[in-house]
């Protein structure tokens, strides 16, 4: 399965089955808009960051500064980063425990994030979430779920507070293949789809639940197709191109922002690293990974755009990797030197 | 500048591993992502990957090498146009730095001692000051208690709202929400599908959001099927999220036995949500109680579960009538005044030790009452107090025994009242079964008159 060849594809429900009702069906897109100079240098600077922020993790999680979980989003990087190109100020967003690209997707500072790796005080859960753990009301971002799944009910229930104040919010859900066979899944597209509730649901479909593979875990593979009989329409996006995730989040957005209840994009992306740091990574092949790295990766496409299409020279692609470089070195820096959480903060934050 | 390469650990408690095999070798050119090395433990297998560019400029440790310690220098990158000779002769990297700093964990552990919580004082509670002296008192079902609760909440806050099954057009499925629909609409009245996995983790989101649910399960032992929200994502994120993410929210419905109904129906979790940090949990008996309780958990910043009983919703009591009657949550209220032994209970384990007590009476026995009426925070400072004056106590509750609430109880007054005691703390539980469904083991397997009765005479010695 070529994950870039593949264009959007709209899933409508076959005519004649109860799902076939105007609601479910959009029209097929096969397309989808170039993005602008400017908007492949932004997609390109904000990919890299993640990519770089996770490298660092990944490096100081080796070093024994960051403990426990950790969850790379190498790999990744275009379908949050896509998404966030089309969403509002507002939108909130939720996702489960490999969160990081998300948060620095949210404008999250880097230092914060990192700080909380390495359970510092500076971090953003005063160093007593960790990886899995961390939330900003002021960006939007819900967290940091270590619950397979429960992210999904929680995330339906944003979109719930913006249904019960009018506001034109969305709710932007993220949740792993492995995930969607969760039975609160469901239960929560039900209720989205019976209250009309403003959810944007983003499978990202990295084809692997830690070792199992989805053939090996989901009966129905497509999982665009997982709220028809909701009446949910749904969208296969190629979620290594960013172009295609920004389009198709975009309209899903507007679907649900419009009043017509939620939406669900099946992202196909694909991680490099392991679930977590400590992976066997005896369920596929080296080759299989090579391969995504060097015919589909994210970041690499744009890159390829910025040069041969808008002629970027290659001295300020290298100055744009200097600054990732930069700011991540510095978040580094910060939280490996920011003091551990004072003894006190043991019993603090427990109740209101 | 030239960076070193550190041997790397799998997981955080990895000291040592085996580097497997180069990938590259000493002059190749090193991009960010090209795997240089691979290394082994005994569980799995990683590769390294370089995080810089570069070219490999030595190799420090050689493939196939064992029981290479973490955090050892194993090569070292120079960068472009750098001498590799240079390099290798100055290994002072900023990656190597970074280590130097690893916290304690990875060094020598140090002992730690956590913090204890701060300590209490035994001042008893007055709840009697609660109502002002000449309030009206209007008798009032518990049902009817809890629904004005909710209704007067409803008017004060737009953002209070009730979702559950059956709880809009129906009434409810006790009746607890009759007439709410019909007052406030069905935005803030929400019937919802069977679905209390799925309903209990929207309403947790809409408070995380800053509306305040209350959930309504129609009897708490299907509220097994949210318990992952209310303990996973309601209770524990104020913490996770270093105090950012509040989640001001009520579960509440029937909880314990009803009559007849089986063990899947008759589950009383008042011991298993008392055990989590995060939580209130609350179980009045009188309707007073229920409403005054019921609105402060309400207005409660913090996720309440509300435990309440079937068999108590039609029971009248009076009820002040105020246009602001707030009972705080974690205070005891005594409900008799005695003063040869403690009657320590909740909910509807009050009925035994009332009727206990009005035999024991004629036996010259003067029992004092306390209704808990808050199992978390428990206000233990009030029963100490009281355990100090009779120097006897004996627990009631109908959940199971095994870490039970009386066990709690037992626990906190040996270690606050142990020179007062002059008996054990006696215990009375359902017993250690699943409730049976025949009238006569029902019947025995719940707590009863009898068996408190003999309990006072057992601790008073008579
Ligand atoms: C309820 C629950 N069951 C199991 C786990 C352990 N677990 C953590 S991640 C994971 C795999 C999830 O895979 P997927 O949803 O595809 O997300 P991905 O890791 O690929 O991003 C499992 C089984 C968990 N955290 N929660
Ligand atoms: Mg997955």
């Amino acid at each position: 399965m070529a994950v870039a060849a593949r264009k959007a594809k709209t899933v409508a429900p076959k005519p004649g089955s109860k799902a076939s009702g105007s609601k479910a069906s959009v029209k097929i897109i096969a397309n989808f808009p170039q993005l602008t100079r400017d908007e492949d240098m932004h997609a390109y600077k904000e990919m890299l960051l993640i990519r770089r922020f996770e490298e660092k993790s990944g490096q100081m999680y080796g070093m024994g500064l960051i403990g426990g979980f950790c969850h790379l989003y190498i790999g990744q990087e275009a379908v949050v980063v896509g998404m966030q190109m089309g969403s509002k100020p507002g939108d909130q967003v939720i996702t489960g425990y490999r969160d990081h690209g998300h948060m620095l997707a949210c404008g999250m500072e880097p230092r914060g994030v990192l700080a909380e790796l390495t359970g510092r005080r500076g971090g953003y859960s005063r160093g007593k979430g960790g990886s899995m753990h961390m939330f900003s009301r002021e960006k939007k971002f819900f967290g940091g779920h270590g619950i397979v799944g429960a992210q999904v009910s929680l995330g339906t229930g944003l979109g719930f507070a913006n249904w019960y104040r009018n506001d034109p919010s969305v709710s932007l859900v993220y949740f792993g293949d492995g995930a969607a066979n969760q039975g609160q899944v469901y239960e929560s597209f039900n209720m989205a789809a019976l209250w009309k509730l403003p959810v944007v649901y983003i499978v990202e479909n990295n084809r692997y639940a830690m070792g199992t593979s989805v053939n090996r875990a989901s009966a129905q593979t497509d999982f665009s197709r997982r709220g028809l009989s909701f009446n949910i329409p749904g969208e296969q996006v190629d979620g290594m191109d960013i172009r295609a995730v920004k389009a198709a989040g975009e309209r899903a957005m507007e679907h649900a922002r419009s009043g017509k209840g939620p939406y669900i994009l099946e992202m196909q992306t694909y991680r490099y690293r392991g679930h977590s740091m400590s992976d066997p990574a005896k369920y596929r092949t080296k080759d299989e990974v090579q391969k995504m790295r060097e015919e589909h990766d994210p970041i690499e496409q744009v890159r390829a755009r910025l040069i041969n299409q808008w002629k970027v020279a290659e001295d300020e692609l290298k100055a744009i990797d200097a600054k990732a470089r930069d700011v991540v070195n510095d978040a580094a820096e910060f939280a490996t030197h920011d003091p551990e959480p004072d003894v006190a903060e043991l019993y603090t934050d427990i109740l209101l | 500048m030239p960076i070193d390469i550190l041997m790397p650990a799998l997981s955080p408690t990895m000291e040592q591993g085996k580097l497997a095999k180069w990938l590259k070798k000493v002059g190749d050119k090193i991009k960010p992502g090209d795997i240089l090395a691979e290394i082994e433990t005994d569980k799995a297998t990683m590769e390294v990957e370089a995080v810089d560019e570069g070219v490999l400029a030595s190799i420090l440790i050689e493939g196939g090498t064992d029981n290479v310690a973490v955090n050892t220098p194993i090569a070292v990158i120079a960068g472009e146009g750098e001498d590799a000779g240079t390099a290798a002769a100055a290994p002072a990297a900023a990656a190597a730095s970074v280590a130097a700093a690893a916290p304690a964990a990875v060094a020598a552990p140090a002992v730690v001692t956590a913090p204890a919580a701060p300590p209490a004082a035994a001042n008893a509670y007055d709840a009697s000051s609660e109502v002002p002296a000449g309030t009206a008192m209007v008798p009032t079902t518990v049902r009817e208690a809890l629904r004005d609760a909710m209704a007067e909440e409803m008017r004060a806050d737009g953002n209070v709202f009730i979702m559950g099954e059956e709880v809009a057009e129906y009434q409810g499925a006790y009746k607890v929400t009759q007439g709410l629909l019909q007052q406030f609409g069905p935005k803030r009245v929400v019937d919802t599908p069977i679905t209390e996995h799925g309903f209990a983790g929207i309403a947790v989101g809409a408070a995380y959001e800053g509306l305040r649910p209350i959930v309504e399960f129609m009897t708490f032992n299907f509220a097994m099927q949210a318990i992952d929200h209310i303990i996973n994502s309601a209770a524990k994120t104020l913490y996770m999220s270093g105090g950012q993410l509040g989640c001001p929210i009520v579960f509440r419905g029937p909880n314990g036995a009803a009559a007849r109904v089986g063990a899947q129906h008759s589950h009383d979790y008042a011991a298993w949500y008392s055990n989590v940090p995060g939580l209130k949990v609350v179980m009045p008996f009188t309707a007073a109680d229920a409403k005054g309780l019921l609105k402060s958990a309400i207005r409660d910043p913090n996720p309440v579960v509300f435990l309440e009983n079937e068999i108590l919703y039609g029971q009248t009591f009076p009820v002040p009538q105020m246009d602001n009657w707030l009972v705080p949550i974690g205070k005891a209220r005594i409900h008799r005044p005695g003063k040869d032994v403690t009657l320590v209970s909740f909910g509807i384990g009050m009925t035994y030790c009332i009727k206990a007590a009005a035999e024991l009476e004629k036996d010259g026995i003067d029992c004092e009452i306390i209704d808990l009426r808050t199992i978390r925070p428990m206000d233990i400072d009030t029963v100490v107090a009281s355990v100090m004056k009779t120097g006897r106590c004996v627990a009631v509750e109908e959940g199971f025994p095994q870490s039970g609430v009386t066990a709690e109880i037992a626990t906190r007054v040996m270690g606050r009242a142990f020179d007062y005691l002059d008996a054990p703390v006696i215990r009375i539980t359902g017993k250690d079964v699943p409730m049976p469904y025949a009238a006569n083991l029902e019947k025995l397997a719940l707590p009863n008159v009898g068996e408190v009765i003999a309990a006072v005479k057992a601790v008073t010695y008579r």
